[in-house]
């Protein structure tokens, strides 16, 4: 090799180790802000944190209190949503990429990118108008209806790019075989994109379990058990909202302990969803 | 000869563009036929047009007629679910499913509800994976990911696939292009038992390939069909020039 080729090479080797190093020193910044999160809930969370505190109802400062009813609230209102959400969200995902490429499918595409964007207390005053006034008072359903809709264009969204990912030769293979299209849909391209749709709800449902302000006008809050969709229901991020608001210490620490929680509800909920539909082939 | 398919005056655009340009073919039954041409030319066009297969790209459409069996595919109100049942289809590449083996060739059976239990079941997968001569290879890990088998294997799965529904056509687009020669040599050896039981159209750029294992042999150019002729004849004698120049390695 002449001189000014092997110049060229150790160059470029040059230019390829720097940014190799660049690019990791950019991941190692992105995961240790997230490590540094997450082990100072744990620090401050763990200092509060007892088994009582999980079961217990808000009480007067200094007679301790828990969280309890507003693990059972987030619980009830997160499920609903998913209810809701989940399959119109994953069945308008499916519209748009199997069949939503007339205007109607760009139309509605393009509104579903407007209300990802769209700040969540914006929902909560649309669900406070939509469903609190008629009904008289704020509800666990109204609280769950918000959420819902906060989580259908998410849902939607990656359930489409999810599914377009599945090659084409997938889809002709089955029509091929003479399957009507709604069972290439169901049996072939559906499975094949669960575990993306799955990534998908999860980020959808980690994302309304930490909303709070559409919950503030529709669900309200309560300090007490309530197993009703009719009632005010309490939820763990209006409980932090409380806390932490407060002017103790006592509560503030709480505050941290029902955050850290809350980290770990979120965290179950993704480690089962990835169990549930783990790559079978 | 019996004639399986019989296409007429065929025109076919991908929207403005037009790909193939009034094509007229008789397809006989149980032989093998074989398309030949340079890339571009319209011979896959024209082997999808024959399931109607196109339909599922926008924005083409096809003039003229395909006569399978005497009926007009092209007509209002066909049927094309049951023309692609009928009229079964192998890729160029291999595309199984992302299930087990059992399952690849159980979807056509179950979606087309020809098995009557699951013993039934059962023998229709070995029989179909049998005359796709992969029975010997799978047939202790019938439910291990179809992904986990070589390319070949996969090509004969999907072979295997397209027998289960009982199709009386198979369309092969280019099966071995991606295939080393051993399992190269398997899928011909196939190609030339089916044709016992099925009306076998098989799109190739190899040569060899179309003079090994094809009775008679169209050669496409520009999406114009130039000649048909028996595979013999075409590769010894050929009537037209452009054949000749083709087949001696003159362009293409």
């Amino acid at each position: 090799m002449s001189e000014r080729v092997l110049q060229l090479h150790k160059r470029r080797n040059l230019i390829s180790s720097v940014m190799t190093t660049l690019t990791a020193a950019c991941a190692v910044i992105a995961i240790a802000l997230l490590v540094l999160i997450l082990s100072y809930i744990a620090i401050r969370g763990f200092s509060s944190f007892n088994l009582q505190f999980l079961i217990d109802t808000p009480k007067p400062v200094g007679e301790g209190g828990g969280i309890g009813n507003a693990i059972l609230g987030s619980l009830l209102m997160t499920g609903l949503a998913c209810l809701i959400g989940l399959p119109i969200g994953i069945a308008s995902g499916v519209y748009l990429a199997e069949f939503g490429d007339k205007w109607f499918g760009k139309t509605v595409r393009f509104l579903a990118d407007t209300l990802i964007g769209i700040p969540s207390i914006i929902v909560g005053i649309f669900v406070y108008t939509l469903v609190v006034m008629p009904m008289g008072r704020q509800s666990g359903l109204a609280g769950g209806i918000a959420l819902a809709i906060i989580m259908i264009p998410i849902v939607a969204r990656t359930t489409e790019e999810m599914i377009r990912l599945i090659p084409n030769s997938m889809r002709e293979g089955a029509l091929a075989l003479g399957a009507p299209q709604w069972r290439v849909t169901w049996n072939i391209v559906l499975p094949a994109a669960s575990t993306g749709i799955a990534t998908g709800a999860m980020l959808a449902i980690a994302r309304i379990s930490g909303e709070t302000a559409p919950l503030l006008f529709t669900a309200l809050n309560s300090r007490f058990y309530n197993y009703y969709y009719d009632q005010p229901m309490a939820s763990l991020t209006v409980q932090i909202f409380n806390y932490a608001t407060g002017p103790f210490d006592v509560e503030h620490n709480m505050a941290w302990a029902a955050t850290l929680v809350l980290v770990g509800l979120i965290l179950a909920i993704n480690i089962g969803v990835r169990f549930l539909t783990r790559k079978k082939f | 000869m019996q004639s399986k398919i019989s296409v007429s005056n065929l025109d076919f655009f991908y929207g403005k563009a037009q790909a193939l340009f009034d094509i007229s073919l008789e397809i006989p039954e149980r032989k093998v036929m074989a398309f030949i041409g340079p890339s571009g030319c319209g011979k896959s066009t024209f082997l999808r047009t024959l399931n109607r297969m196109n339909d599922t790209i926008p924005g083409t459409s096809a003039k003229g007629s395909v006569l399978i069996d005497g009926k007009n595919i092209y007509a209002p109100g066909t049927d094309v679910v049951g023309l692609r049942r009928k009229v079964g289809m192998v890729f160029q590449k291999s595309n199984p499913f992302p299930k087990s083996i059992y399952e690849n060739v159980a979807y056509g059976i179950r979606i087309n509800g020809l098995h009557s239990s699951r013993s039934d079941m059962d023998e229709r997968i070995e029989k179909a994976l049998r005359d796709a001569a992969l029975w010997e290879e799978v047939k202790d890990r019938l439910n291990t990911s179809a992904f986990g088998l070589s390319g070949g294997q996969q090509q004969r799965l999907c072979i295997a696939r397209a027998l289960a529904v009982q199709p009386e056509v198979v369309l092969m687009d280019e099966p071995a292009s991606a295939l080393d020669p051993i399992a190269t040599q398997k899928i011909e050896e196939l190609v030339v038992q089916l044709k016992k039981n099925y009306t076998i159209v098989i799109v190739t750029h190899n040569m060899q390939q179309a003079a090994r294992v094809s009775d008679i042999t169209a050669f496409f150019m520009l999406g114009k069909l130039i000649e048909v002729n028996p595979t013999k004849k075409m590769f010894t004698n050929p009537d037209e020039k452009l054949t000749e120049d083709y087949i001696t390695g003159r362009f293409g």
